[in-house]
């Protein structure tokens, strides 16, 4: 497919305003689906996960699950909305064979929760109030796998196979009102928004919140209008962008595709948009047309949803401090600079530096930890920082050991990389390993004046003053050492000895 | 009053998922006016302010808790399809090839 | 021992509890009049001797045990083949569905296995209950144990003509516009529609959602009651399934006196456009309530004149959409077009080949009445007019205990005669319609025999909602002013259908 021509950003920007809305689905993290009493399980085998009502069999019903009603309300006022004294579950009528019924079971007219608001605060410490219309429950689909063909892909497929497994499972829609005025950080305060979404139902624990899972997806919708124009333009929805980085690409994409049709004359279709992070650009998918007619009706084998306002306060209580008065307040706690706190946030590694600074460690050797040795580690694992296996409290007790002066950084290292190989505690690894810092000064000085035995010009040097010459003799020793000791001392005992 | 036109029958059909030839079309386009015709008289019967029933006997919040419950086994599961493969259903390609 | 298969559920439950019959011996003796006479009458769809007798057998053995499980243990049953069973093919009279098992019981069919009641069959009906007559089954239709030549009334016809042909002692049916009540008169049963909610629809091939509703067609009162005792009850399954028990309808109708009876007799609903047999048959159940000491009086329900009209436009819409699920993927059948077809057009060509015409009539007009720039006019209006019909019915029972009616315009009709004419065929509906839209139950007595053509009326009972008890109390009451007069019920008047 050849790919479109595009506006470079800024002179896009420059000419046209940028307005976007987003559609966040959060999968809920209910123990059962939406409607039926089937786990809602990642993972598991093809179609085992299904009964007749997510199959949608003939003559199955729907009964709605308590605790995602629950969920619904806790993120509809995590997002300030307003929850609705009535709400009520629609069916929305189209065929396609991930669908079991041919209809979706989700809230139309009558939202669980409206009217809502949330700030994001950018990487510049720019924040954008995002006005929320509404969050509403549904249900997810099932998954299509495309056989044959190339790609695997849709276009070009033999034929599909199809696993319910997912069918059913409870979604929260979130959708904001068109968000104006974002200018050249539209793109980035589409992703930022989408990340503060996800943070907020993962510190609510309503969602497992991994993208790379689609928990959180997201639909941005994108539209130009001339500078200074009343009337908005054609918008495209472009679907299922599942990470945050092609949030920002995909939103930016479009803004340059657009504006390079709008400038020449050209007008935008109203359609939806594949986004492919692969190759960076939007493919069209289909246009929005008389045909899309989802003729929605009340939902007649489910009952109003009326939750009394004890309910809501009940649940009001559940709710987590708010991300961004936490961050706040860790950053003061912690006293962190701006930078240093950043750092760890766009890490996202505020739980963990939080759980290992509460298990003892200090701030300082919390985040240095999980910024850098850990990090590393994920990285050359090629898993996420939170899959490492080690938590918080053992990163904690191995910087006690290194505080006492019981580990060097570099034999918590190798203690670290014993706890990542699964070969127990820490101090199980230190004592099957052997791992401490020698204090046995007898050995040291053995050591040290063998090192100085055999590099007799070095100890010339330093009884001439020369003292960074002791760096040559620290290296011997501590290879002779096996690293086990403790590298300051071992230079306080050389410059002794030289005397 | 009814405005039943071939093409409409033509597009409904379409949103139903119903293959229709041109005589079908045609009949069920007769048909249907005369049945929406009779129908129609609904518009009559009531005002802006009368609230709509959906539900025969009024009931709110009614809900099962959140609790596993046995599923059907695969084979159970695929026992009705007409193909299936891997554990999956089977359908035809859901794009025509370009 | 009195003859099994003319015998009343209630007289057979009695022979098993008092070991002079066993539910072997019960079921055997309708399996045989079945296997003779279904050619006939063509009740059912499915019939599967061993499996009955299977049943049968271990309701004999539980007894014999000491666990009786049920007033009806042992005694067979019929049942509509929209009911999911896992032991028994499920079709709703559709080509669609052919050979299907489902693997799930619905709750009414768990009731009844615990129950100890061998299923017989599973009977006939109009294709997914769309329809007056069995005409539009895709099996062919239903015969009428009358008249063979007749409708047995639909969408239940299979369920009514083995009740009334005596191929089953009672059976189950289903009602979303009158398709128990219609089929019970006709064929001189008597058949109730709970209110909904009453019994759980769970399992249940929906037609349309907010009218459907499961209930008793049987030979007596008494026995409607005992089985709807047995069907009834709160259901997690069913969201719209009611909290608490309607209480026994057994009780109500042993506990029936006329003392206090207050009756209405709906004016829009009593003279014009009735068979004049019919009306006949009305005006003396109106005669014999006023003479066993009931007060009876008009009650004036003026939305009850656009009741078909709205109907006709809520039960298509819903059913448009519950349909949509039979498009070849997990069930059912799958017609291949020529050549390399997209899902999108097997899909059609199957709903197009599996689909009799009266469904596609009906999904497309359920389409129409739904797709953006008609609703309101359409479905939203037909919605308020059940809070018009809703309003009506809460002011008459301000007045009276039951409302009566006749249950059909006419006695069965032939079959073919209103076939090619949907508006005829919709007006058999009339009277038992307002129910459906309300929610409130509706039963339907035997009374009398037309006289210009031979054939059984009915009249209709309408109670409040959740007030069954006094629709079972009053259908109590006519019953037994009928039984004085005939001595048995109508019933014993059909025809000797093995020399037919
Ligand atoms: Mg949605
Ligand atoms: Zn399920």
């Amino acid at each position: 497919m050849a790919k479109e021509q595009l506006m470079p950003y800024e002179q896009a920007i420059e000419r046209f305003e940028v307005v976007i809305g987003l559609e966040v689905h959060v999968e809920l993290n209910t123990a059962s689906k939406m409607f039926c009493g089937c786990a809602n399980n990642f993972g598991s085998e093809p179609n085992t996960n299904v009964c007749p009502t997510c199959l949608g069999l003939p003559g199955s019903l729907p009964a709605v699950n308590r605790k995602a009603i629950e969920s619904s309300i806790a993120i509809g006022l995590a997002l300030d909305c307003q929850i609705a004294e009535s709400g009520r579950f629609s069916r929305k009528n189209y065929f396609y064979p991930d669908l079991a019924k041919n209809f979706q079971t989700s809230q139309y007219d009558e939202p669980i929760a409206y009217e809502g608001k949330i700030s994001v605060e950018l990487e510049t410490g720019e924040r954008f109030e995002v006005p929320i219309e509404r969050a509403h429950m549904e249900e997810d689909a099932g998954k299509l796998t495309h056989v044959g063909g190339a790609t695997g892909r849709i276009q070009g497929a033999e034929y599909s196979l199809v696993d319910y497994n997912r069918a059913g499972v409870p979604l929260v829609e979130i959708v904001t009102k068109p968000i104006y005025g974002a200018e050249d950080k539209a793109p980035e305060l589409a992703a930022t928004y989408v990340r503060v979404i996800r943070d907020i139902v993962k510190a609510m624990d309503v969602s497992d919140a991994k993208m790379e899972r689609g928990n959180v997806r997201c639909d941005a919708n994108v539209s130009l209008r001339e500078k200074g124009a009343e009337k908005l333009g054609t918008r495209t929805e472009t679907k299922n962008v599942n990470s945050l980085r092609s949030v920002e690409n995909a939103v930016r994409y479009e803004i340059q595709r657009q504006a390079h049709i709008l400038a020449a004359g050209g007008s935008i279709i109203q359609e939806t948009r594949h986004w492919h992070e692969d190759r960076g650009h939007t493919s069209a998918g289909r246009p929005k047309s008389d045909a899309d007619d989802y003729r929605y009706f009340p939902e007649p084998d489910l009952v109003p949803v009326q939750p009394s306002l004890e309910w809501i306060e009940e649940i009001r209580k559940t709710l987590p401090e708010n991300p961004a008065l936490r961050r706040k307040r860790l950053q003061e706690a912690w006293g962190f600079a701006d930078l240093e706190f950043r750092d760890v946030f766009n890490s996202d590694l505020l739980d963990e530096v939080e759980q290992t600074v509460a298990a003892g460690a200090s701030p300082q050797s919390a985040r240095k930890w999980w910024t850098g040795e850990l990090a590393r580690l994920a990285n050359a694992q090629g898993v996420s920082i939170t899959e490492l296996a080690i938590t918080p409290g053992q990163v904690a007790e191995i910087q006690k050991l290194i505080d006492a002066g019981e580990l060097t950084d570099r034999i918590a290292r190798d203690v670290v990389a014993g706890v990542l190989a699964g070969e127990g505690e820490p101090s199980q690894v230190i004592e099957s390993r052997g791992l401490r810092v020698v204090t046995d000064e007898g050995a040291l000085i053995a050591a040290i004046d063998k090192a100085l035995a055999s590099q007799p010009d070095v100890l010339e040097k330093i009884r001439d003053g020369k003292l960074q010459a002791a760096g040559a003799v620290i290296g011997a020793v501590m290879q002779e050492m096996r690293g086990q000791a403790d590298a300051a001392r071992v230079r306080e005992l050389i410059l002794e000895r030289a005397k | 009053m009814s405005e039943i036109t071939p093409d409409l029958v033509r597009h409904l059909a379409s949103l139903a998922r119903i293959l229709v030839t041109d005589e079908e079309v045609d009949q069920l386009a007769g048909e249907l006016a005369v049945i929406v015709d009779s129908v129609a008289m609904v518009n009559q019967a009531v005002s802006g302010d009368v609230v709509a029933t959906s539900h025969p006997i009024p009931m709110v919040n009614v809900y099962r808790e959140d609790v596993i419950l046995p599923s059907l086994t695969q084979e159970q599961a695929l026992s009705g399809a007409p193909e299936s493969a891997d554990g999956r259903f089977k359908v035809n390609a859901i794009l025509d090839e370009d | 021992m009195t003859d099994i298969t003319s015998s009343t559920a209630a007289e057979l439950a009695t022979l098993i509890q008092t070991k002079k019959a066993s539910s072997v011996e019960i079921t055997t003796a309708f399996l045989d009049r079945m296997e003779s006479l279904n050619a006939k009458t063509n009740s059912y769809l499915h019939i599967d001797r061993s499996n009955a007798l299977e049943q049968a057998q271990r309701a004999d053995q539980q007894l014999a045990a000491g666990k009786a499980s049920s007033p009806l243990h042992g005694v067979p049953i019929a049942v509509k083949d929209n009911l999911t069973t896992t032991d028994a093919p499920t079709t709703s009279g559709s080509k669609i569905l052919e050979g299907w098992i489902p693997p799930y019981d619905a709750t009414v069919v768990t009731k009844l296995r615990q129950a100890a009641m061998p299923i017989l069959g599973k009977t006939n009906l109009d294709e997914f209950a769309m329809g007056s007559s069995t005409e539009f089954s895709a099996y062919g239709p239903s015969k009428n144990p009358w008249d063979l030549d007749r409708i047995p009334g639909g969408s239940g016809g299979g369920s009514s003509s083995a009740v009334s042909g005596h191929l089953a002692p009672i059976a189950i049916g289903s009602d979303t516009g009158g398709s128990i009540r219609y089929p019970a008169a006709v064929t001189g049963s008597v058949g109730a529609k709970p209110t909904y909610g009453a019994v759980s629809r769970y399992g249940l091939i929906a037609l349309a959602s907010s009218l459907d509703q499961i209930g008793p067609v049987a030979n007596t009162v008494l026995d409607a009651a005992l089985l709807q005792d047995v069907i009834s009850g709160h259901d997690p399954h069913d969201s719209t399934s009611l909290p608490n028990s309607l209480g026994s309808m057994v009780t109500a109708v042993q506990a029936a006196d006329i003392k206090g009876l207050k009756v209405g007799v709906v004016k829009q609903l009593s003279s014009d456009g009735f068979q004049l047999g019919v009306k006949a048959c009305f005006d003396d159940t109106v005669a014999k309530l006023v003479k066993a000491g009931a007060e009876v009086v008009e009650v004036d329900c003026p939305s009850f004149e656009y009741a078909v009209a709205a109907y006709y436009l809520i039960l298509p819409a819903e059913a448009s959409s519950n349909l949509a699920k039979f498009d070849s993927v997990r069930f059912g059948l799958r017609s291949m077009p020529e050549g390399n077809p997209t899902i999108e057009r097997v899909m059609a060509a199957t709903r197009e080949k599996g689909f009799g015409p009266e469904v596609k009539r009906r999904i497309i007009l359920g389409t129409y009445a739904l797709s953006s720039g008609y609703y309101d006019a359409y479905y939203g209006s037909a919605q308020k007019v059940r809070t018009l019909i809703q309003q009506d019915l809460a002011a008459a029972f301000e007045k009276v205990d039951v409302l009566i009616t006749p249950t059909a315009p006419t006695t069965a009709f032939k079959i073919g005669e209103k076939v090619d004419d949907p508006l005829a065929m919709y007006l058999n509906d009339i009277a038992t319609i307002p129910a459906n839209l309300a929610g409130i139950p509706g039963m339907s007595v035997p009374n009398g025999i037309a006289s210009e053509d031979g054939l059984p009326s009915g009249v209709q009972i309408l109670a409040p909602a959740m007030q069954d008890d006094q629709m079972y109390r009053a259908a109590s009451i006519i019953e037994s002013l009928y039984h004085a007069e005939w001595g048995a019920p109508l019933i014993s008047r059909v025809p000797n259908l093995e020399v037919l």
